[in-house]
């Protein structure tokens, strides 16, 4: 019991305090996150979007591929990742190990399975209902992917935050990637990680309610933002 | 192929393209800080001793050192891909076999210091006090106490293998029952120790800077084979030619120098040196 106090209090204590480090290392893992967010819904929105409104050869196979993936094991990316960007890989000569960019590309892969499998589901509904309304304005299903994917971005913030907090919670791949290099790879969970291993468990689990308030505050943002835009359209 | 189809080529392409400009321009891709990468032990990075002398090695060279801090065995192979330009590791004979199947320039002497076992106060197995190591592992083993293992190629866990050879004790085993084979790093397996009441063995560095002991204490140490020293070694710049070598020299010249020695003495952990520096070549 005396332990959780105690976490409380390391986590109270670091952000009264606004811990340079801390404040470093909060900025990092956020920047680090939002970039494989924006990559990973630049590849999944419109890839959802096609394999709900087409049928081309080779559909089934990704459509069951990104089921399956959206359990990927982040430390089995991770090592995929690390082989590929190794000086010994096939990327080997972009020098992009343990850099922010790798951590970047294994989020992508960890969190693009699960924003297109959601977005496909979303936009498949949409599609359902609005197919006749839509036909009848002359819009295919080629001109309907923008309108769908508007109509549907309230699901779809869902499907975001969903990738957002797989990304931002994941420790296994961005260890083995980026290598939790102080200053230019630690992340909050790699820096959850060292202190455990360190023995400071206070201090660690106060990190962890530190990334768990800000994953809060982030959700909580989003909710209020499309609360107001759901009754500013109503 | 319908013109929708092709609308949906256009729409992934220009997407896929975006996301690469995206991925380029992420964080850090085009920092142009002089840096070199060093593959070292949990113990230098977690004890705090790196923490303390880089620092004073940037404002003197001004190159940054971009510390990867994993066991003594995944840091060799991190090197044998060409992945770090400098080594720092604690297990000699590992060392020696890096510079003589190519992958290493030469090996250099830096520091010492010694490996501890660890136990619960009450010490089941009695071998408080005792100052030969594989007498004390001989007990642990006779007693059936548990043992918790870093069982992950670190140079702590070669030292521990070495010792059960000369203990003539097969630990292994006895895995799942009383050996307890953490596959974790020095913290972990304390960590894991701590739980359990269990024994193990630790570098003192590691030992140290671990900061929740609960009830485990030093009860054996002294043992000429608890011996541990550490070795830097420059990645051969011969095999991997983006290997920074003039700057990652620089970084083990520092280190074996006067300067270098000197900062390694000075760090300590309330009041106790962690590393003892031992370059040959240093001034004396």
């Amino acid at each position: 019991m005396q332990d959780l106090w105690e976490a409380f209090a390391a986590a109270g204590a670091l952000v009264w305090s606004l811990d340079r480090d801390l404040v470093a290392i909060v900025t990092r893992s956020l920047t680090i996150t939002l970039t494989a967010l924006a990559v990973s819904a630049l590849i999944s929105l419109p890839l959802g979007a096609a394999l709900a409104l087409f049928r081309f050869p080779g559909r089934t196979v990704i459509v069951v591929a990104l089921n399956a993936f959206m359990g990927l094991p982040p430390v089995v990316v991770g090592l995929f990742v690390y082989l590929l960007l190794s000086r010994a890989g096939p990327l080997g000569t972009l020098g992009l190990l343990f850099t922010p960019t790798a951590m970047v590309i294994a989020q992508v892969l960890l969190i693009t399975p699960i924003v297109a499998a959601l977005t496909q589901q979303t936009i498949h509904d949409l599609w359902q209902e609005y197919r006749d309304q839509l036909r009848s304005f002359g819009a295919g299903p080629g001109r309907a992917i923008p309108t769908l994917l508007w109509e549907g971005r309230f699901s779809l913030l869902t499907a975001l935050l969903a990738g957002f907090g797989r990304a931002s919670a994941e420790v296994g791949a961005v260890m083995i990637v980026g290598g939790n290099i102080d200053h230019v790879t630690r992340v909050m969970t790699t820096a959850i990680a060292l202190e455990t291993s360190r023995g400071n468990l206070a201090l660690a689990l106060g990190l962890g309610l530190i990334l768990i308030a800000l994953s809060t505050g982030i959700a909580g943002t989003a909710y209020v933002l499309t609360d107001m835009a759901r009754r500013r359209g109503a | 192929m319908t013109i929708y189809a092709r609308c949906l080529l256009r729409l992934l392409q220009g997407c896929g393209l975006l996301a690469l400009a995206l991925l380029l321009a992420a964080p850090g891709a085009s920092a142009q800080e002089r840096f070199i990468t060093v593959a070292s032990t949990t113990s230098t990075e977690h004890s705090g001793l790196l923490g303390h002398i880089l620092p004073l090695f940037q404002a003197e060279s001004g190159i940054a050192v971009r510390v990867v801090a994993v066991g003594t065995g995944q840091a060799i192979r991190l090197a044998e891909r060409g992945d770090a330009d400098v080594l720092l590791v604690h297990h000699t004979p590992s060392e020696e076999r890096f510079v003589a199947e190519g992958y290493g320039v030469e090996r250099f002497d830096v520091m010492y210091n010694d490996f501890v076992i660890v136990g619960p106060e009450d010490d089941s197995a009695g071998v408080r006090g005792y100052t030969d190591a594989a007498e004390a592992l001989r007990c642990i083993a006779e007693a059936e106490a548990p043992f918790a293992s870093r069982a992950d190629d670190s140079g702590t866990h070669k030292r521990e293998m070495e010792l059960w050879q000369a203990a003539g004790v097969d630990a292994r085993a006895a895995s799942g029952r009383w050996y307890r084979e953490t596959g974790s790093g020095m913290g972990s397996t304390l960590n894991t120790a701590r739980g359990v009441g269990a024994y193990a063995l630790a570098d003192r560095g590691s030992w140290l800077g671990f900061a929740s002991k609960s009830d485990l204490v030093i009860l054996v140490e002294g043992d000429a084979r608890l011996f541990n020293p550490y070795g830097v070694i420059l990645v051969s710049p011969a095999r991997h030619p983006h290997v920074k070598a003039a700057d990652g020299q620089a970084f083990i010249d520092w280190l074996v120098s006067d300067a270098g020695q000197q900062a390694i003495a000075d760090f300590r952990v309330e009041g106790e040196p962690l590393f003892f520096p031992n370059a040959k070549d240093a001034g004396s």
